[in-house]
């Protein structure tokens, strides 16, 4: 018998620590073999093939137009559009699971619409037809017209108004139809969210005397956050690239349009892209460390204990009593 | 409401005394099921009040209408002389608000048989959330109320920790202490030790008890034939939506008189027995 192998000389000593060989696994090395060679093949390429043009594409990158389009098109549209979308979301999942059958149902209706709606179709709709159709946005009574002139009123109860083109054709319209399309998707992952929530949770708060806004603030959400965070954090980082959608808007201060511009006006297409691709990767590398840390603080309570001093406290190996 | 002191020595029920829960005719059907078919129960302040019953029978769904996480279908429970759930104007009963629910459940302490603590507070912040969230309470003073609390349930080092880093017994310690920190005229406790492992279980009631000899009114469904017969100065024994036996400990456990209560104090004294042979075998 194996287990008589190793302690066959029978002795009255106990077994101590166990030092055994671990098992040999050659496939995994010769994958990685070819896995390395790739890697090298590629950094060869990028070394010999003097049609990239590295040091165009990071020239490129710190143009003052590309700096202007990340700043004010990509990184302003994805706060701008992810902020409406996170807000709207939260609200449109509550009146899903509310017992009014009229919010549940005009929160049905938003979350379908915009769901099948590609986006850059409602942004082209946003940017030209909304001027089109409404050239100014009155603000005052509903149906102000319709009573004025129902009662013989010189006025027609409006306040103020707006051009509509003015701002459906720039930025704010932008940030307005990615914000709408991305609530439609924050909608259900808030849903799931507060689904995932013990209903216990909810018991214990009334019981508690809380009102229901209260322990949906204070005890419903902040728990729901755990489930909701790691997607939004993967709906922020689609966001970030649908930013290059704003030019059906068309709002050109936006850093693929900036990048193709200049590559298009020097002839030298591959180094635009490249500094676009890599603007993109540094702003995606810098939300996932911030996620990492909403995450973190979000899943207090949850899981694994994780006091700073235990770390140092505790050397692997030793515990356990 | 007459303003009356629960005397702590000994909790005799003053006669003429308004009840501080009644009870009278309550019905609740789930889908055409009927659960409760007309229970009656007076608790007077300062009494400690056990409904036992099998499973099914309907005590944890009659707690849970006293404190309206359960509507009733039919009946008056009172509080303190104030009509749960709703306002009489003239000939119709109309429901209370929102908020005026939440209103009467203040003074109403309950703890659960998941204990549901909220998990993302530590154990400190879990008892200050209604004080100060609901009451308004000035953050100082409720922890400083919080803290004693803890100390009270025996937990006062574990005060910032994670109710994930703490054991069922001592997770049910702070539900209590939580529960207290209103400051309720009433607690409710629906099976406290139920989801706790064996050795857990004293520790929760020995807080129980502490709290009945204070002179807290309590009404505690359970399984716990012990406590019941020791704390207990009422105890109702429940059967298939009715109340079938009521009366001190001594009689109704001692010497229960229906069938259904025999049988059950039967089934109850065996599984004990068993519950204590396996304890002793492992």
């Amino acid at each position: 018998m194996t287990v008589t192998h190793v302690t066959d000389q029978s002795t009255t000593e106990r077994p101590g620590l166990i030092d055994a060989r671990p098992v040999r696994h050659p496939w995994r090395w010769v994958a990685v073999a070819v896995i390395l060679v790739m890697i090298a093949m590629i950094i060869s390429s990028f070394l010999t093939n003097d049609r990239w043009d590295f040091s165009l594409a990071g020239q490129i990158m710190i143009q003052q137009p590309v700096i202007d389009g990340l700043l004010k098109g990509t990184i302003l549209g994805t706060v701008g559009s992810m902020v409406i979308g996170v807000v709207l979301g939260i609200v449109i999942a509550v009146m899903r699971i509310s017992s009014n059958p009229v919010l549940r149902g005009v929160s049905f209706v938003y979350t379908w619409f915009f769901r099948a709606i590609p986006r850059y179709v409602l942004l082209v709709i946003i940017g030209s037809g909304i001027g089109y159709l409404y050239n100014t946005l009155d603000i005052g009574v509903p149906f102000g017209q319709q009573i004025a002139s129902l009662l013989g009123l010189s006025s027609d109860l409006t306040i103020g108004s707006l051009n509509v083109n003015g701002i459906t054709g720039s930025i704010v319209g932008g940030i307005i139809g990615l914000g709408l399309s991305e609530a439609a998707y924050m909608a259900e992952i808030a849903r799931s969210g507060i689904l995932s929530v013990d209903p216990g949770q909810r018991e214990a708060a009334q019981a508690l005397g809380m009102s229901n806004g209260k322990l949906m603030r204070r005890i419903v959400l902040p728990q729901a956050m755990r489930v909701i965070v790691p997607p939004t954090g993967n709906e922020t980082i689609a966001m970030v690239k649908d930013t290059s959608l704003l030019i059906a808007i068309p709002v050109i201060a936006e850093l693929n349009y900036q990048t193709g511009a200049i590559a298009n006006r020097i002839f030298k297409i591959m180094p635009g892209l490249v500094a676009s691709t890599a603007w993109y990767l540094i702003i995606c590398s810098i939300l996932m460390v911030g996620q990492f840390y909403l995450e973190r603080y979000f899943g207090r309570g949850f899981g694994q204990q994780r006091p700073k001093t235990r770390r140092f406290a505790r050397p692997a190996g030793a515990g356990g009593a | 409401m007459t303003e009356t002191t629960p005397s702590t020595s000994a909790r005799p029920r003053a006669g003429s005394e308004q009840p501080l829960v009644r009870a009278l005719n309550v019905m609740k059907s789930f889908h055409g099921n009927e659960v409760l078919k007309g229970i009656d129960l007076e608790v007077h302040r300062g009494e400690v009040v056990c409904l036992l019953g099998p499973s099914g029978s309907g005590k944890t769904t009659f707690l849970r209408c006293i404190n309206q996480l359960e509507s009733i279908d039919g009946g008056r429970i009172w509080v303190d002389g104030d009509l749960v759930g709703y306002r009489a104007e003239g000939e119709h009963l109309h429901h209370l608000t929102d908020k005026q629910v939440a209103a009467q459940r203040r003074n109403i302490g309950m703890v659960f048989q998941r204990f549901n603590l909220f998990p993302h507070k530590t154990a400190i912040e879990n008892v200050m959330e209604a004080p100060v969230q609901v009451k308004g309470v000035d953050k100082k003073a409720a922890r400083q109320h919080a803290e004693e609390l803890l100390a009270q349930v025996g937990l006062a080092d574990k005060a910032a920790a994670y109710p994930g880093a703490l054991s069922g017994g001592q997770q049910q310690r702070v539900a209590i202490a939580r529960a207290l920190a209103m400051d309720p005229k009433l607690m409710l406790f629906d099976e406290p030790t139920s989801a706790l492992d064996p050795e857990l279980v004293g520790e929760v009631l020995r807080v129980m008890r502490d709290l009945a000899s204070a002179g807290m009114t309590m009404i505690v469904v359970t399984h716990e034939m012990g406590f019941a017969r020791e704390v207990a100065d009422h105890v109702v024994f429940m059967d298939a939506g009715v109340v079938c036996e009521q009366g001190a400990p001594k009689d109704v456990i001692g010497n229960p008189q229906q069938d259904r209560t025999r049988s059950f104090l039967r089934r109850m004294r065996s599984e004990h027995d068993e519950a204590r042979a396996d304890a002793a075998g492992t």
